[in-house]
């Protein structure tokens, strides 16, 4: 217990004047731009793609896979629910039309945004992990505060978390580039082209299990990501999100 | 600006709604998504060599069973004379836009020097089958035909039939100039199977299964799709509005 903290406490305080909530520019523009395309176009690839494995719901390792080989992984009938799906009732040829028009709006951003934030160093500088960051008691020490629903606040609130640039740049350097060059395998022109295609995934039924998996994968980080932005403050993370201006969360020291 | 607005509102709450129908209905909106298809072809015609070959895989990589999908055999009488003399009788015939007609009997066309390549077959559906096949390479035929200079595509007439409608495929010359592009007459080490086109079907390499056109009966070089059938250059594509171009 600090003496002097006790003895400067006036006796009848007047009530604290809340000191003025801080408010950082967090998100540029072209991110902003780039996170509500995405939104969209994440929504269509997933329910459109979700159309298309009705058309044929068995998945194969390997070159070939059809009828009479062997899934890893098979359903009957069409699978996925018409809620679920681009159109609603079952259409292969429309699923199609949008997921590979909307393809276009996935992959060609993306590459934008992959060279830019390496040029400018955004990725270096605010999503790539420090080697400080990357200890596991570090890891530990953030998973167990985002358990306790503890975020950071603050100076700490401006910067990525472990956990947040872990999973930013498992999706935007990852899974993000493996949809693209797995869904690119598919393509029959394409694998004459690009022969390199078939032999990075094993195979074009590979790179379909492999396409399916990391959609899989993207639909869980959307359910975790929007988790998060409920329990950190809808109005706030999205509002910053909108206009890239960010209300600071106070420092936990200065709110006590 | 009021029609706009009504569109992005209708927009908005379609994809709200998850289902997105509203959008998938609006003649508008289909013309938008298809407008993807020209630019997919121009892009992967733009990075590919023409002649880059569709990966020939070796005899270990074959299907143990090669499924068929769509027609397992045509249901007309004709067809069943054929198939009953072994297609004794078949002709193939090549015409259109060239110099010399051709009426080419079956037997004749298994004499022709021929190509063996193991490809894979990818299906719209997303299942992909590895098979032999054997055949003639189309630019011999159409050199052999004197094809003309108006010519742009080129149409493969079957005889199967869904309802009352012909199976029917067209692709480029691009593609129908490519090494790969056979009038194919046998699978794996026979002649071609019913349920996979006997006695005569396309192999399209760098394309998927609905292109790769059995049970041919002619060949046509036309230089425009817009008066055969629906005017789309294919069943599918009439019917169901499959894309054209199933480089992709």
């Amino acid at each position: 217990m600090d003496d002097a903290a006790v003895i400067d406490e006036p006796i009848e305080a007047e009530p604290p004047i809340p000191p003025p909530r801080r408010v950082a520019y967090r998100h540029r523009l072209p991110t902003r731009l780039w996170h509500w395309l995405n939104a969209l176009t994440v929504f269509v690839m997933l329910m459109s793609g979700l159309m298309i494995f009705n058309a044929h719901p068995h998945l194969y390792w390997g070159q070939y896979g059809a009828n009479f080989d062997h899934p890893w992984l098979s359903f009957h009938g069409r699978p996925i629910p018409g809620w679920a799906t681009i159109p609603s009732t079952y259409n292969l040829a429309a699923a199609r039309r949008w997921h590979l028009a909307f393809a276009w709006l996935l992959a060609i951003p993306l590459i934008l945004f992959l060279v830019t934030s390496l040029l400018n160093r955004h990725a270096q500088r605010d999503l790539a992990p420090s080697r400080e960051e990357v200890k596991p008691s570090h890891i530990w020490h953030d998973i167990q505060e985002h358990a306790r629903l503890r975020f950071p606040t603050g100076d700490a609130a401006l910067r990525y978390n472990i956990l947040q640039k872990l999973s930013y740049v498992a999706v935007i350097f990852l899974l993000l580039p493996l949809m693209v060059l797995t869904g690119l395998a598919m393509s029959p022109a394409m694998d004459a082209s690009w022969p390199w295609l078939l032999d990075l995934f094993g195979g074009r039924q590979s790179a379909r299990s492999i396409h399916f998996i990391c959609a899989a994968l993207l639909l869980g980080f959307i359910l975790v990501h929007l988790t998060m932005v409920l329990l950190a403050g809808p109005i706030n993370e999205i509002g910053s999100m909108i206009t890239g201006r960010f209300r600071v969360p106070l420092d936990r020291s200065e709110e006590a | 600006m009021i029609d706009r607005r009504r569109f992005i509102a209708t927009g908005a709450s379609g994809l709200l709604l998850g289902g997105c129908d509203r959008l998938n209905n609006s003649q508008e909106f289909r013309g938008v998504l298809r407008s993807a298809e020209k630019l997919t072809m121009a892009s992967q015609r733009l990075i590919s060599p023409r002649d880059a070959l569709a990966r020939e895989y070796g005899e270990a990589d074959l299907s143990p069973i090669f499924r068929s999908n769509g027609t397992a055999r045509p249901g007309t009488d004709e067809y069943a004379q054929h198939a009953a003399e072994q297609f004794a009788n078949w002709r193939l015939q090549v015409d259109g836009l060239v110099a010399r007609p051709l009426s080419i009997p079956l037997r004749t066309l298994r004499t022709l020097p021929h190509r063996t390549q193991i490809t894979r077959h990818d299906c719209v559906e997303g299942w992909s089958a590895i098979g032999k096949w054997h055949g003639v390479q189309l630019w011999r035929l159409l050199e052999h035909a004197g094809l003309s200079t108006r010519a742009k595509y080129i149409v493969f007439h079957c005889a199967d039939r869904f309802g009352d409608k012909p199976y029917y495929e067209s692709i480029d010359l691009v593609d129908a100039f490519h090494p790969q592009t056979l009038i194919a007459w046998g699978l794996n080490g026979h002649l071609l199977p019913i349920p996979n086109g006997a006695p005569l079907r396309l192999r399209v390499e760098r394309q998927l299964g609905y292109k790769q056109a059995k049970y041919i009966e002619r060949i046509e070089a036309v230089d425009s799709l817009a008066a055969i059938h629906g005017g789309k250059g294919g069943y599918w594509e009439d019917n169901t509005d499959y894309e054209w171009y199933a480089g992709i």
